[in-house]
């Protein structure tokens, strides 16, 4: 008995270590996201935020309109319609953009990255939504906007009118400070209110987790179908655990 | 008719005799325990990778223009093509928990002990392949990381006096990691790594059948028959290790499935987050880590920051990495205890061996991280204890007051 709980504690370490090294993380606080790749109606949203704000300049090269189109459960025809703008495109082409590599780099330093697996590339869709609402105001940059989780990043911001300009109020303040009485945050990113953009911030925080929704799921489309082929799994092992269970307590009756 | 068939095969090949001699006449000692689950378990991965491999590579274009593209084309679609590649993936993984397993298995009950030397020869021969199979896999998806840690594995043989720049050139049959470097790790995960690791398997079972399974008393069962020549404490591993071996796979295909199905990178460890992005020979990551499994060799690797004579850091470095694994392969003398098991040896030995699984899995999860300060120093203090723990096991294991082995299995 000693030995088997010897047994078990060293199993547990090393699962210990495993999920220690799992929690471990740096940079500017990440705001959770939240994802739920089953939310279709916010996927949609997604992906017509993503192929008009977002297309132009990236490509999402490894993914299918065809299968957005039947996973968002978006039919070929209005998908064609209204979300490929590429009018020589089929359904079955993959999400290619028609900026040239080489002047974009021109235009922005950097070509625009693919964005298929950006969310899995930034391990989980917390940076994106991120990174997607800590665009500020910055006059050294070139397209006068900086960024909190990527500085110094090439992009300009694209929604801009959206969201309105964002000013950062912090100054020499740490940005990660609380009020010790309320626990609110002493200093941050806000929209100037004389340059407000066409959404209120709870809308464009909406719209933000849309596209990150989107993205996440464009990361890994098979998502959903994956979890629930696990569940069907399980539920197989547990039926197979009982029979070989009981098939192994038979034959070993006679073992003494 | 079916026994007229089989009278058949048998006078032209002894299938009847080679299933008796390899299952239902081969005794195994009936006290296994949890230990003993990981060989089969080995087994069943093995299979695993074969039959997934196979599936991929019907897929999978080996270039550097098209690998990348070629496993987001396995992963949406190619009809559970996504199953298959995390099913590897994973059991690339699995493989090696399963092996460390097995080995630790080994160390505690002194299964490498006379006289079963060969045994774990040849199971450190394919621990040998299997990494280098590994490795070689891990380039294939052409991602950021298969790329740069391939760099970092291979730019080590480049520390080796005289010959090591020009060796790293032929390894990679470039004057950098390429498309050509691809091919050619291509068709040695396909091809020739398999083959060795099948023929090692093949020889690993058979030195084991030669001589009979331990156990964990480390006792001979051979030496107490019964009348009709049957172990005492011996029973048929075929109808009784087999279905008692089904009931282990499937808690391992809980463990599996689970991850497969549930959380397929890992948090990172099995699919690591930089190798989503294609490989890019002009941006280096800021943190390249090798996978996991790699994590206790590549930490011994870096503990050597000091110069040592006229063998620099690096030098230093490789070759502590290559004892490492090196001295595993003369473990089998350095045991001098006259027990095999750890339930009967001393406390000294008894102590050494919790604390060298502790050290090794600091190690591999020091491996997995960025080396600053304080970590360099917990993997020299690591490293130390690891070379320690066989290099002093020749006068411990000597010295130490062992205890009586019963004559009988325990259970």
């Amino acid at each position: 008995m000693k030995r088997i709980i010897l047994t078990i504690k060293l199993f547990l370490v090393s699962v210990l270590f495993s999920s220690l090294a799992a929690a471990a993380g740096g940079g500017y606080p990440l705001d959770e996201a939240n994802v739920d790749p089953s939310d279709k109606a916010s996927l949609q949203r997604g992906a017509k935020y993503y192929q008009n704000y977002c297309a132009g300049c990236h490509a999402t090269q490894y993914q299918r309109y065809e299968r957005v189109a039947d996973d968002l459960g978006i039919p070929h025809d209005l998908m064609m319609e209204h979300l490929v703008f590429d009018k020589s495109a089929k359904i079955g082409d993959l999400m290619h953009n028609s900026m040239d590599p080489d002047e974009a780099k021109v235009w922005f330093g950097a070509t625009p990255p693919d964005l298929t697996l950006v969310s899995r590339v930034k391990g989980g869709p917390d940076w994106l939504y991120t990174y997607l609402r800590t665009f500020y105001e910055d006059p050294s940059r070139p397209y006068g906007v900086n960024n909190k989780v990527f500085p110094d990043v090439g992009m300009p911001h694209v929604l801009l009118g959206l969201q309105g300009v964002q000013i950062d109020n912090c100054g020499d303040t740490d940005p990660t400070a609380r009020d010790p009485l309320t626990g609110d945050k002493i200093c941050g990113l806000t929209v100037d209110p004389e340059r407000k953009g066409s959404m209120t911030p709870t809308e464009y925080d909406q719209m933000a987790y849309d596209l990150t929704n989107f993205l996440a799921y464009s990361a890994e489309p098979m998502q959903e179908q994956r979890k629930q082929l696990g569940i069907y799994v399980y539920l197989f092992l547990a039926l197979f655990f009982v029979f070989a269970y009981l098939l192994k307590r038979e034959f070993w009756k006679d073992v003494h | 008719m079916g026994n007229k068939i089989m009278a058949w095969v048998d006078a032209r090949l002894p299938v009847t005799q080679a299933w008796e001699k390899h299952l239902s006449k081969y005794y195994a000692p009936k006290n296994f325990n949890f230990w003993y689950f990981f060989g089969s378990l080995a087994l069943l991965v093995l299979v695993n990778q074969l039959l997934t491999g196979i599936w991929l590579t019907m897929s999978y274009v080996p270039s550097a223009e098209a690998a990348f593209a070629s496993v987001e084309y396995i992963m949406r679609d190619v009809e559970y093509g996504w199953l298959i590649r995390y099913m590897h993936s994973t059991g690339a993984s699995m493989f090696f928990v399963v092996i460390y397993c097995h080995m630790f298995r080994g160390l505690l009950y002194g299964s490498y002990k006379a006289p079963r030397e060969l045994i774990w020869i040849f199971g450190m021969a394919i621990y040998l392949a299997l990494m280098g199979e590994a490795f070689m896999g891990y380039l294939l998806p052409w991602g950021q990381m298969s790329y740069w840690g391939a760099q970092v594995i291979i730019s080590l043989f480049g520390a080796i006096p005289v010959i090591g720049p020009d060796l790293q050139q032929w390894i990679r049959g470039d004057f950098l990691i390429s498309g050509i470097t691809l091919n050619r790790f291509f068709a040695l995960h396909v091809i020739a790594l398999p083959i060795v690791i099948l023929g090692l398997v093949v020889l690993h079972i058979l030195a084991l059948h030669e001589v009979g399974s331990n156990n964990p008393d480390g006792i001979d069962i051979k030496k107490n028959k019964g009348p009709d020549g049957v172990p005492l404490d011996g029973i048929a591993f075929h109808p009784y290790y087999t279905v008692k071996d089904i009931v282990g796979v499937v808690v391992f295909l809980f463990v599996f499935c689970g991850i497969i199905f549930f959380f397929p990178e890992m948090g990172g460890f099995f699919l690591e987050h930089a190798n989503f992005e294609p490989a890019n020979g002009l941006k280096t990551p800021e943190h390249i880590a090798p996978v996991w499994y790699f994590g206790a060799f590549y930490s011994i690797l870096r503990a050597i920051t000091f110069d040592i004579g006229p063998i620099d850091s690096k030098l230093g470095g490789v070759i502590a990495m290559g004892g490492a694994i090196a001295i595993l392969f003369v473990l089998p003398w350095l045991d001098r205890s006259p027990v095999r098991s750890w339930r009967y040896k001393g406390m000294v030995s008894r102590t050494s061996i919790v604390v060298f699984a502790f050290v090794f899995i600091l190690l591999t999860w020091l491996g997995t991280q960025p080396a600053t300060k304080t970590y360099t120093l917990i993997a020299q203090i690591c490293t130390l204890i690891y070379f320690a723990f066989f290099l002093l096991m020749p006068f411990y294991t000597r010295w130490e007051k062992t205890k009586p082995v019963p004559e009988r299995v325990t259970g």
